[in-house]
C-alpha cells in the first residue's frame, strides 16, 4: 500500500487532480457556480492526496525519487521527497486543502463580477508549483516550476483587475519576483560551473570541494533570490502589496505557505548544495536579517490599518522568527555544535508550520469579514462579534497563537527559538553573541509588539460598536468558510498542546537531513517540550490542565459567594454623552503611541496645515489637515536610487542606438573581428 | 506529603497574602506622606464588599468583557504557582520555566486591554492603547533580566535558577545586581506604579491600568482587582526569590519550610517598602518619557549579560 502511494504514478496522481481542476474550471468558465466547484473540489482533492503522500513518506522514512527524461539535453524532470520536502509538501498540501474548502464559499462574491473559470485555473496551478518547487532535483526544471509558481501567483495578485492599486502592487511583484529569480539564476550557474551539472544530488558532492569564495557567491546569491521570495527587509517591498490583492484563500496561500518555498531553497542551498560546516558569517547575516525582518515587519504592521497588510507585515515578521532559528543553526554548525543547531533548526521548522496554520487562519477570518463589509479598512468595522461570533472566536484563536501566548502553538515554536538564541548567548563570545543578543532583543519586542498589534486588530475589529454601516449589517460568514477556520482555529490549539510530540517528530525530519546527522536528540516525551542539555523544558498538557482546573476553582467559588446577585444591563458610561460609534478608539489611534515611540524608524508625518481664527494667538484653529502616512525608507533611500540608476545606464547604452543602418553595419563588423580575433588567440 | 503541602503553599499563598501585599503598601506610603491610612488589611475587606455588591454590565460588551477577569484571576494564580515561594527543592518541569510565567501574564494583559476596548467608551480603549505601549516595550528588559540569571544559573528552571544564584560566590554577583534595577523597572511598568501609572486614581491623564477596568463592578471588579494585586505580590516575589535567593529552603522539611516563609514574608516587606518610598518621593512620567526609562531597563540588562563574559 505505501509502496503505491510512493510510486511515482502516486506523485502523478496529485498533479493530475490539479491539472484536470486547472483546465477543467477554465472549460466550466460560463457556468460560476460549476467553475467554482470543479476547480476548488479538486483542489481539495489534490491536496489530500498531497497530505497522504507526504505523511505516508514521513512515516515511513522512504525517500522516493524518480525522474522522466526529456528531449533537451539538459533538462531531465527529476523528483526527489526527502523528509524536507514531505515536510514542506505536508505544510502546503494541509494550507492547499482547508483553504480549498473555504474556497467553496468564498468564491461566491465572485459571481458575477469576475471569472471563476481563470481563478479556479490559476489557484490550482499555484499550488501544484508549489508542490513541484519543493519536490524538484534538478536545477532547470526547478527553475521551470518556480517560474510557473510565480507567474500563476501573479495572476491571482492581479485577479481583481478593476481595481487600479491590484495591478500596480501585481507589478512590483513580477519585477521583484525576477529580480530574485536572476539572481537565483545566477547561483545554479555557478554551481554548474564548479560541478559542470544541474542535477541537485550531483550538486550537492560537486560543491564540497569548491573554493569557498565561490560557496559564500552561491550563497549570497541564494539569499537573495530566496530572501526576495521569503520577504526578508529589504527585499520585502512588494509582500505588503502583493498578498491583500489576491482572494482571501490565495492570500492564505501566499503568506501561510508560498513564501516559506524561499525558506526551504535556502536552507537546501546552505546544508545540501553546500555541504560540509558553513563559514560563520552566513549564520549570523542570517540570524541578523531575520532579527531586523521581524522587528521592523511587526512594527510596519502596527502601522497598517488595512487588515489583510497588516496581515502581509506579520507575514515578514514570522518569516524573520524562522530566520533566526535557522541562521542560529547554521552558527551551532559552523562551530561544531550539532545539539544545539538541531534545536535551532527545530524550532524553524516547527514555527513554519505554526506560521502556516495561524496566518491561513487569520487570512481566512480576514477575508469572512471583508466579504460582509466589502471593504480592507479595519476603521470601518467593528462590533462584528456580535454578528459574527464564530468568525470572530476563530480569529482570536489566530490572534493568540500569532501573538505567541500559550497554550497556542504559535508560543512554543518561540519559545524553542528563544532556547536556541540563548544556547548562542551562553556559549559564544564577543560578536557572535552579541548577534545572538540582537536575537533575543529582537524577539522579545516582537512578542510584545505583536500582542499590541492583536489587540488592536481583534479589538477595533470585532468588538465595541459597529463603526460603519456595513458593520452593523455583517451576518455570520457561510458554513464553508467557518468549517476551514474551524479546523485551522483547533489545529493551532492542538499544535500548541501536543507541541512535545511535534518537535519529536520535525527532529526525526531534522536529523534525516545529511547536516544534522550525528545531533543527539534526547527522546523528549510527549508530553514535556525540553531543551537537550536540560537548560529548560516546558510541559503544555500539565500548563494546559493548571490553567482549566485553577479557572475552574474560580469559577466555582466565585459563582458560590456570589449567588443571589444580580446583573443588570446598562449603558457605557461616557461622561454623560450619548454613545456613537466614533467615540471608540480606532486602530490610528490605537498605535499611534507606539508610532511615536518608534518614529525614528517608522518617520510617521503629522499635522501638516492648520487654520487659526486668531493667527497671533493660535488658540481656536479653524481648520486643520492631518495626515497620517508613513514614509517607506526602503522605497526611498534604496529602490527609488536603485531605480535612478537602472534608468541612468539604460539611457547611456542608449546612446548606441543611432538608427542609421550603417551603423549597425558597423558594429556587425567589429563584433566579428573581435571574435575572430579571440578565436585566432586561443591555444 | 510534604509536597502536597509545598504545592498547596505555592498555590495559596499569591492570591491569599497579594491584598496584604497592596495593604502593606497603601500604609507605608501613608505613613511616609505623614497619613494615618488604611488598615494593612483594607483590601480585604473592599473585596468582600465588591463580593457582596450587584453588576452592572455595559450593552456593548461582548463574552470577552465577561471572562476576562476570571481569565485574568487563573494566570494569575498559575503563575505565581510556577516560581519558587518557600522551597527551591520542588522541582518544576512543566511550568516553572521563566518564559512561562512572563508570557502567562502576557496572555492576561491581552485580555485585559481586549476587555478595555470592549465596552466601546472613550476611556478603555485610550487605556488599552497605553497598557500594550508599556507592556510591549517593558517585556524586553523583564526577558533580559531573567536570561541573565538563566545564564549565570545554567538554567531557564525559576526553581532550580533559585538555587544556582544562591550558590553564587559574592564576586559574581555585580551582573545580578544590574539585571535587579532593570528587572524592578519592569515590575513598576507591569504592575502599573509610578512612575508609570498611578494606582491611587482615577483620573484620567493618569491613567493606564484604572481606564481599561472603568466599566468592571461587583464580582468582576474584585477578581480583576484581586488579580493586580496578586501580580503585584507575584513580581514582588520574583524580585525577593531569584536576585535575593538567600533563605529559600533548600529541601521539604517542615521547620526550613516555616523559616523560609518567615525571610519570605521580610523579603518582600522590603521591596513592598521600596515600592511605596519610590511612590512617595518621585512624580509620575509623561507617557512618552516612559519608553526611555524602559530602554533603559533592557540596556542594563544587556550590560549585565555582557559582563558574565
Amino acid at each position: 500500500m505505501t509502496a503505491l502511494i510512493l510510486s511515482p504514478a502516486g506523485f502523478s496522481a496529485i498533479i493530475a487532480a490539479f491539472t484536470v481542476g486547472a483546465l477543467g474550471a477554465l472549460l466550466l468558465g460560463r457556468h460560476e457556480r460549476a467553475a467554482g466547484l470543479w476547480g476548488n473540489l479538486w483542489a481539495a482533492g489534490g491536496s489530500l492526496l498531497g497530505l497522504l503522500y507526504s505523511a505516508t513518506a514521513l512515516i515511513t522514512g522512504d525517500v522516493p525519487a524518480f525522474g522522466v527524461a526529456t528531449s533537451f539535453p539538459l533538462l531531465s524532470l527529476s523528483f526527489r521527497i526527502d523528509a524536507l520536502s514531505a515536510f514542506f509538501l505536508l505544510v502546503i498540501s494541509l494550507v492547499a486543502l482547508v483553504s480549498a474548502v473555504y474556497a467553496l464559499g468564498y468564491v461566491r462574491h465572485y459571481y458575477g463580477r469576475y471569472p471563476l473559470g481563470s481563478l479556479g485555473l490559476f489557484t490550482n496551478a499555484f499550488i501544484a508549483g508549489m508542490i513541484l518547487v519543493v519536490t524538484a532535483h534538478h536545477a532547470l526544471w526547478f527553475l521551470i516550476v518556480w517560474e510557473l509558481m510565480s507567474l500563476t501567483s501573479y495572476f491571482l495578485v492581479i485577479y481583481e483587475r478593476r481595481e487600479p492599486e491590484n495591478i500596480q502592487a501585481g507589478s512590483l511583484y513580477f519585477i521583484m519576483t525576477h529580480i530574485g529569480t536572476a539572481f537565483i539564476i545566477l547561483a545554479f550557474l555557478l554551481m554548474y560551473g564548479a560541478t559542470g551539472s544541474f542535477d541537485f544530488g550531483a550538486i550537492g558532492r560537486g560543491m564540497a570541494a569548491a573554493s569557498p569564495l565561490l560557496r559564500d557567491g552561491v550563497f549570497l546569491f541564494a539569499l537573495i533570490g530566496f530572501g526576495a521570495k521569503a520577504g526578508i527587509i529589504p527585499f520585502h517591498i512588494w509582500l505588503p502589496g502583493a498578498h491583500p490583492a489576491a482572494p482571501s484563500h490565495v492570500s492564505a496561500l501566499m503568506s501561510g505557505v508560498m513564501i516559506k518555498t524561499g525558506i526551504y531553497m535556502l536552507v537546501r542551498v546552505c546544508t545540501d548544495f553546500l555541504p560540509g560546516p558553513p563559514p560563520l558569517w552566513w549564520g549570523l547575516t542570517i540570524l541578523g536579517s531575520g532579527a531586523v525582518s521581524s522587528l521592523l515587519g511587526v512594527l510596519y504592521a502596527l502601522s497598517e490599518h488595512d487588515l489583510k497588510r497588516l496581515l502581509a507585515y506579520h507575514s515578514i515578521e514570522n518569516i524573520g522568527i524562522i530566520l533566526m532559528g535557522f541562521g542560529s543553526a547554521l552558527v551551532f554548525l559552523s562551530a561544531g555544535f550539532t545539539a544545539l543547531a538541531l534545536l535551532g533548526m527545530i524550532a524553524a521548522l516547527f514555527h513554519t508550520l505554526n506560521h502556516a496554520t495561524f496566518k491561513a487562519l487569520l487570512f481566512f477570518g480576514a477575508g469572512a469579514v471583508i466579504s460582509q463589509t466589502h471593504t480592507r479598512n479595519i476603521e470601518e468595522y467593528g462590533g462584528l462579534i456580535r454578528s459574527m461570533p464564530q468568525t470572530a472566536l476563530f480569529f482570536l484563536a489566530g490572534s493568540l497563537a500569532i501573538s505567541a501566548l500559550p497554550p497556542f502553538n504559535g508560543f512554543f515554536s518561540e519559545w524553542m527559538t528563544f532556547q536556541a538564541l540563548f544556547a548562542g548567548v551562553g556559549t559564544f563570545s564577543l560578536v557572535t553573541k552579541a548577534v545572538f543578543l540582537l536575537g533575543v532583543g529582537s524577539l522579545a519586542f516582537t512578542g510584545g509588539l505583536a500582542a499590541a498589534c492583536f489587540v488592536k486588530a481583534f479589538g477595533v475589529t470585532f468588538l465595541a460598536r459597529p463603526r460603519s454601516p456595513e458593520a452593523g449589517r455583517a451576518t455570520e460568514a457561510p458554513l464553508s468558510l467557518r468549517l476551514a477556520m474551524a479546523a485551522l482555529a483547533l489545529a493551532t490549539l492542538l499544535l500548541g498542546v501536543i507541541a512535545g510530540g511535534v518537535s519529536r517528530a520535525v527532529g526525526a525530519i531534522v536529523q534525516a537531513l545529511p547536516a544534522f546527522q550525528g545531533g543527539a536528540l534526547q527522546p523528549a516525551s510527549y508530553t514535556l517540550l525540553r531543551v537537550d542539555t536540560g537548560f529548560a523544558a516546558v510541559s503544555l498538557p500539565a500548563l494546559t490542565a493548571v490553567l482549566v482546573g485553577v479557572a475552574a476553582a474560580v469559577a466555582g467559588a466565585v459563582h458560590l459567594l456570589t449567588r443571589g446577585r444580580r446583573v443588570t444591563l446598562g449603558r457605557t458610561w461616557d461622561c454623560g454623552a450619548d454613545l456613537t460609534g466614533r467615540m471608540e478608539i480606532t486602530a490610528t489611534a490605537f498605535s499611534r503611541s507606539i508610532v511615536t515611540v518608534f518614529r525614528g524608524v517608522l518617520k510617521p508625518t503629522g499635522q501638516t496645515e492648520i487654520d487659526y481664527h486668531d493667527a497671533r494667538l493660535r488658540y481656536f484653529p479653524k481648520s486643520g489637515l492631518v495626515r497620517l502616512e508613513f514614509r517607506d525608507i526602503w522605497a526611498q533611500f534604496f529602490y527609488q536610487p536603485l531605480q535612478k540608476m537602472t534608468l541612468g545606464i539604460a539611457g547611456q547604452i542608449k546612446k548606441i542606438q543611432v538608427g542609421n543602418i550603417n551603423v549597425y553595419i558597423g558594429y556587425i563588423l567589429v563584433t566579428l573581428t573581435f571574435l575572430l580575433i579571440m578565436l585566432a588567440a586561443r591555444p | 506529603m510534604k509536597t502536597t503541602l509545598v504545592w498547596t503553599i505555592q498555590f495559596l499563598l499569591i492570591p491569599a497574602l497579594s491584598p496584604l501585599a497592596v495593604g502593606v503598601t497603601r500604609k507605608l506610603k501613608a505613613l511616609l506622606q505623614n497619613r494615618q491610612g488604611a488598615s494593612p488589611f483594607q483590601p480585604y475587606r473592599d473585596l468582600a464588599k465588591l463580593l457582596r455588591k450587584d453588576e452592572v454590565i455595559s450593552r456593548d460588551a461582548s463574552w470577552v468583557f465577561r471572562v476576562t477577569p476570571y481569565l485574568l484571576f487563573t494566570l494569575t494564580v498559575a503563575a505565581g504557582a510556577s516560581i519558587p515561594l518557600v522551597s527551591t527543592a520542588l522541582g518544576n518541569p512543566a511550568t516553572g520555566d521563566f518564559l512561562v510565567v512572563v508570557y502567562l501574564l502576557a496572555l492576561g494583559t491581552f485580555f485585559l486591554a481586549l476587555a478595555g476596548i470592549d465596552t466601546g467608551g472613550a476611556f478603555g480603549g485610550f487605556g488599552s492603547s497605553r497598557e500594550m505601549l508599556v507592556a510591549a516595550l517593558a517585556e524586553g528588559g523583564l526577558i533580559l533580566a531573567l536570561l541573565t540569571l538563566a545564564l549565570l544559573g545554567r538554567t531557564t528552571d525559576l526553581f532550580a535558577l533559585a538555587g544556582g544564584i544562591a550558590s553564587l560566590p559574592v564576586t559574581d554577583l555585580a551582573p545580578v545586581i544590574l539585571a535587579f534595577v532593570g528587572f524592578f523597572v519592569a515590575l513598576l511598568a507591569e504592575t502599573g506604579r509610578y512612575p508609570f501609572d498611578n494606582p491611587a486614581t482615577h483620573l484620567e491623564l493618569t491613567m493606564i491600568h484604572e481606564a481599561m477596568i472603568l466599566e468592571y463592578s461587583g464580582k468582576r471588579l474584585a477578581l480583576i482587582e484581586w488579580s493586580s494585586a496578586n501580580k503585584y505580590l507575584l513580581f514582588t516575589a520574583l524580585g525577593a526569590n531569584l536576585f535575593f535567593p538567600w533563605g529559600l529552603a533548600g529541601s521539604l522539611a517542615l521547620g526550613e519550610i516555616a523559616l523560609a516563609l518567615t525571610v519570605f514574608l521580610g523579603k518582600a516587606l522590603v521591596l513592598c517598602a521600596a515600592v511605596a518610598l519610590l511612590e512617595s518621593t518621585i512624580a509620575k512620567f509623561r507617557i512618552f518619557r516612559l519608553p526611555d526609562l524602559l530602554f533603559t531597563s533592557f540596556i542594563l540588562s544587556i550590560i549585565a549579560i555582557g559582563l558574565i563574559g
